[in-house]
């Protein structure tokens, strides 16, 4: 933990109607949301707070595409090069009995690394204790945390303007 | 301030808030385990410790414990490996395919349900695996390792080896997604643990929560996570059960050497699934009191499945002895002869009634409604998704194309202890799971509440 503190405003909300039109209250006034958290997935947050959409399918692809070379290289060369053997008299190097082999790898490998680029980004493992704003973020309340110190409105300026869009409590929580 | 439409079914009755999901899911994990589930846990143990036992003889003298012979190499074994596996797939169907189509009924059941996929894929696994006689030499003889001789690799020509690739992707991937979903969970009953003070449960989750917080922006990256696995489960699930099929379909055994096989194998997958899913939840909604979130309307809803996949079951029944006698070939039209009238006939009508004249009753609304009727038909469907793999197994290759090598099968006690081990384990890791984990997706639950909650008077 750092040594300088920093100051939060934290702001309840209870109802993710109520949320999702505050969001876009409280930008339109120019305050800067520092993220909003929620105990379930709100549909339109993310656009309402301007994040951009995740490139997680992009890795998905990539890794997809990583198992299936991988998996056709590895069947071609085994049993077409490094020890051929005649099998029901068929060909060494043949499609269709490595597609099933080449299916499963795609998708093992697009569902790991796609999993595992999501814990990376979103920088979860396990013991990791995540900076809690207010505990009841995870029962029924939505929370969104406001940063002082990137916001030039006072600390009574943006309290109001969280209140006027909604929320239910403001608070304040240092770190 | 709540809007209720009346084209949507309520899905969640007892004018549940956000705040009751929570409470009322969480509440089992929290509190001590009641009387009946220690009678339901200390039984399955037993069946474990008698399987466990039936498994290291087997293990320490050989497979010739079990009733196989030269003709019969393959029977209860192979037949239990199919059932599992299919077992398996209505977890994945519920999770994955339900959600691109944006069923909300999902929410509420995919989580025991994909829990069951997970122990039935295990429970499955151990067939074959067993069924290699060294267990140990397993690993080697089915994955591509270097090995002294070379190397002499494993044969991908083979589908027994599409098997292993197809089962360890659908655990593995199954694993994942089930735990995805668990995560957001878990730190409800993280957070929940720090407000109570108890400061155990509050390490323990937080460890299996991996940090979670619930904030905009990691939600939005789950949800296109969930949404790309949904979308590989997909043709996953069904291409295990399509391989599967192919273990026989490939070979030239008359009964076996059919192309109606994968579409017939996944349908019967998904039918004896949602049985099972049945079985479950319908003891679980009971042991938990979740009958609010686990409604009539849901048990309807997997009703419906099952008399479509138990239809489609039927129609590949009849097409398969329909083409049994048109295509004309002596050794294929015995093959489906000796089913309905040889020494096995017995086995051939029960999956008969179980599988295709059972479902049909619930073309009645009055029975699929009606909670002792599902139950009792869920447990017969099973009964006869088993002999029809048996059926299969079994009555084709007791008697195939040299008549001087026909012969028998007899399960021995070690064929059916090993059938007890698997739902010793089954159940067993269903009850833990059921005490330690939140059965029911809270994260997935809450965000429908809004929409599909039965209205507080």
């Amino acid at each position: 933990m750092s040594s300088t503190s920093e100051k939060f405003l934290v702001g309840i909300f209870d109802d993710e109607d109520i949320l999702l039109h505050g969001v876009d209250g409280i930008r339109d006034k120019g305050v800067k949301i520092h993220e909003v958290y929620t105990p379930f997935p709100v549909h339109g947050l993310d656009e309402a707070l301007g994040y951009r959409r995740s490139r997680l399918p992009i890795a998905a692809f990539m890794f997809g595409m990583t198992g299936t070379i991988l998996a056709l290289t590895m069947q071609i060369w085994m049993l077409g090069y490094d020890w051929p053997m005649i099998i029901g008299g068929k060909n060494f190097v043949s499609l269709p009995p490595f597609i099933p082999v080449t299916f499963e790898l795609t998708v093992l490998l697009s569902a790991l690394g796609m999993v595992a680029t999501f814990f990376i980004v979103s920088d979860m493992k396990p013991y990791k204790t995540p900076r809690s704003y207010d505990i009841r973020s995870t029962d029924d309340k939505h929370v969104m945390a406001i940063d002082l110190a990137s916001n030039k409105l006072s600390k009574e300026e943006i309290s109001r303007i969280l209140k006027d869009n909604g929320a239910s409590e403001v608070n304040e929580k240092n770190f | 301030m709540q809007a209720t439409s009346s084209l949507r079914e309520t899905l969640i009755t007892g004018g549940k808030t956000v705040r009751d999901v929570s409470e009322d899911i969480s509440r089992q994990v929290e509190g001590k385990p009641s009387r009946l589930w220690w009678i339901a846990f200390s039984i399955s143990l037993v069946l474990l410790m008698f399987g466990v036992y039936c498994l290291a003889t087997v293990l320490w003298e050989g497979i010739g414990m079990w009733g196989l012979n030269k003709t019969v190499g393959w029977a209860w074994d192979i037949t239990n490996f199919v059932w599992w596996v299919g077992i398996g797939h209505a977890g994945t169907l519920i999770s994955a395919i339900l959600l691109l189509f944006r069923q909300k009924w999902r929410m509420s059941i995919n989580r025991a349900a994909e829990a069951m996929t997970i122990f039935a894929v295990i429970c499955a696994a151990t067939f074959p695996l067993v069924h290699m006689g060294r267990l140990w030499l397993g690993l080697y003889w089915v994955l591509p390792l270097p090995n002294t001789w070379g190397s002499l690799w494993a044969n991908f020509n083979s589908p027994l080896l599409w098997d292993v690739f197809a089962i360890t992707t659908y655990f593995t991937v199954s694993l994942v997604f089930w735990y995805i979903g668990l995560i957001p969970d878990f730190a409800v009953i993280r957070d929940r643990a720090i407000r109570m003070g108890n400061k155990t449960r509050a390490s323990i989750y937080n460890a299996l929560s991996f940090g979670w917080d619930g904030a905009a922006k990691t939600w939005m990256r789950y949800e296109s996570v969930a949404l790309i696995l949904a979308g590989l489960s997909t043709p996953l699930v069904l291409s295990v059960h399509t391989i599967v099929s192919f273990d026989f379909a490939t070979s030239v055994v008359p009964g076996w050497h059919t192309t109606i096989f994968p579409p017939y194998f996944v349908a019967g997958a998904i039918f004896s699934g949602f049985a099972m899913v049945l079985t479950l939840l319908i003891v679980t909604r009971k042991v938990f009191k979740l009958e609010d979130y686990i409604t009539i309307y849901h048990i309807e809803l997997m009703n419906i499945v099952i008399i479509i996949t138990g239809s489609i079951v039927g129609i590949a029944y009849i097409t398969e002895f329909f083409v049994a006698w048109y295509g004309q070939v002596p050794s294929e039209f015995y093959a489906f002869y000796n089913r309905a009238t040889g020494p096995y006939w017995w086995a051939y009508w029960s999956m008969m009634t179980c599988n295709v004249i059972s479902p049909q009753l619930f073309w009645f609304k009055k029975l699929r409604t009606n909670i002792v009727a599902t139950f009792v038909l869920s447990i017969i469907v099973n009964i006869g998704m088993w002999f029809e793999r048996f059926v299969i197994i079994v009555t084709s290759i007791h008697r195939d194309y040299l008549p001087s090598s026909w012969s028998m099968f007899y399960p021995t006690l070690y064929d059916v202890g090993e059938y007890i081990l698997t739902f010793g384990f089954f159940f067993t890791a269903f009850f833990l799971f059921a005490k330690f984990f939140p059965v029911i997706n809270m994260a997935e639950v809450k965000s429908i509440i809004k929409s599909s909650s039965e209205k507080k008077h």
